[in-house]
């Protein structure tokens, strides 16, 4: 997958914000929190993305689709329980719904969409693919990032380790079988490839 | 910038005193949802995550001192033979994502009545050091949280850390929930056994307004157990698991009736204290 710059298919000029959400940041919100607008950079997949004029309490999570034209990170839950927002920050794991953009400034921030070169897809992604993981495919980029994260740090991982890895992540199509065919696949071809 | 990334506790007071309404930001798996869903639209944010002084733990001869941005994937990676009952406790937090943004003091903070390491803090009598200008404050826990997502933190202050004593003997975490994964407490306890004082410890979560001890249990079963060979009579077992049920109060809602609540709490109660003891 290839990082995107903001489409016009996002950007919607009819609202202040552009995001096409007349209620945004409304409802409730007084003059002190229209003037709370925040101006700053992100360092998301290696490179450097302003923000202009951003509502303070703004997740990451909207910053990325709406802003940033980053639409892999997917909205479900917008509460932490569902992982199909999951992004990397400074390496770790995390639900960017729950991380407030503005404070993500100076963190490294990295999506499913930085996970492989240009156009290319990872061997995750990859995997998935031939293994057939991926039905509706709305936790698919969630369980991508979860997946590099979890072989990152433990290469080896039983099946316990990764279910517990990947409990995070709500899938409601696949049964996880296919998911987990995939995820052992990656691992015997990066075992193959290091002897 | 209504926003401020102190990188010390200095900077930080430095950022209350010019945004006294800010709110105080730790891994933003409460507040974050809180602002997604329109309750919660705050004026100011103090962001505590780079403050170096609020990271990691420290081992004292008495103490283990848990800085508040400790994350749960630290405890639970990190704290396991020291802390074991706070180390289970970690690893039903949410999810792998939740453990590595949420924080001990964090946890605290909120409050919630369902927090899943606040049982275990009760149970082990930890302290929450908070310090602000003026210099710090040390509560203990009963004494921080007052009610339900409240605390006895002032203006300008910010939790520094939670101390917990250094205790030998069993110490155990369990709770209820609708699944195994990523579920906030229906119920959930903590019982901790100090063989060299010979006393018993017991927290409750998620069954009264605030984490709660359960004191009659506690000294009943204290008296009750054989400490040389570390055994208690059936029936005592069973008894402990009456007595914590009646110290708790637990209410109906969405995620569980009370009378579930208390069938799930005796089950709980007596399983830790089971565990505990000597097989």
């Amino acid at each position: 997958m290839t990082e995107q710059t903001p489409s016009d298919a996002l950007h919607d000029p009819t609202t202040p914000d552009g995001s096409g959400r007349e209620d945004y940041p409304a409802p409730g919100a007084g003059p002190d929190v229209l003037a709370a607008l925040e101006s700053y950079t992100l360092a998301v997949n290696g490179r450097d993305r302003d923000v202009t004029e951003a509502w303070l309490g703004e997740s990451l999570l909207w910053v990325l689709r709406e802003r940033l034209g980053l639409p892999g990170a997917k909205n479900a839950c917008e509460q932490g329980e569902c992982g199909s927002c999951s992004v990397l920050l400074d390496g770790r794991l995390v639900a960017s719904c729950c991380v407030l953009a503005a404070d993500a400034v100076g963190s490294q921030i990295t999506t499913v969409e930085g996970l492989s070169g240009e156009g290319e897809l990872s061997d995750v992604q990859r995997a998935f693919v031939e293994e057939g993981a991926v039905q509706c495919g709305f936790c698919t980029p969630g369980l991508v990032v979860a997946i590099h994260d979890v072989l990152h740090r433990n290469p080896r991982a039983t099946e316990l380790e990764l279910r517990e890895a990947i409990s995070g992540d709500l899938c409601r199509c696949t049964g996880y079988g296919r998911i987990f065919a995939a995820v052992r696949r990656v691992q015997q071809e990066r075992a193959h490839a290091r002897t | 910038m209504r926003i401020s990334h102190p990188r010390t506790v200095e900077d930080a007071f430095d950022a209350l005193d010019e945004m006294p309404d800010a709110q105080l930001l730790a891994g933003g798996t409460d507040f974050m949802v809180e602002v997604n869903f329109g309750h919660r639209r705050p004026p100011a944010v103090v962001g505590l995550r780079r403050v170096e002084e609020l990271g990691g733990f420290e081992l004292t001869d008495d103490e283990v001192v848990l800085r508040a941005a400790l994350t749960w994937t630290e405890v639970e990676t990190q704290l396991n033979d020291e802390l074991p009952a706070l180390a289970a406790a970690a690893r039903t937090v949410g999810s792998p994502q939740m453990r590595n943004a949420g924080t001990v003091g964090g946890n605290l903070g909120t409050a919630s009545p369902a927090g899943d390491s606040l049982p275990v803090l009760a149970a082990m009598d930890a302290t929450v050091v908070l310090v602000s200008r003026g210099g710090e404050r040390r509560l203990p826990l009963s004494a921080f949280i007052t009610g339900v997502k409240r605390t006895a933190i002032r203006p300008g202050e910010i939790i520094r850390e939670v101390r917990v004593p250094r205790l030998r003997g069993p110490q155990h975490f369990l709770k209820v929930g609708t699944r195994n994964a990523m579920v906030i407490s229906i119920a959930c306890a903590s019982v901790v056994l100090d063989t060299e004082g010979r006393t018993v410890r017991c927290g409750l979560g998620a069954v009264a307004p605030t984490p709660i001890r359960a004191p009659e249990a506690e000294s009943f079963i204290a008296g009750a157990i054989d400490w040389d060979g570390l055994r208690a009579p059936p029936e005592a077992v069973a008894r402990f698991g009456e007595l914590a049920v009646a110290a708790a109060s637990p209410i109906t809602d969405h995620r569980s009736t009370a009378e579930y609540r208390r069938h799930a709490l005796k089950v709980i109660t007596v399983r830790a204290l089971q565990r505990s003891l000597a097989a």
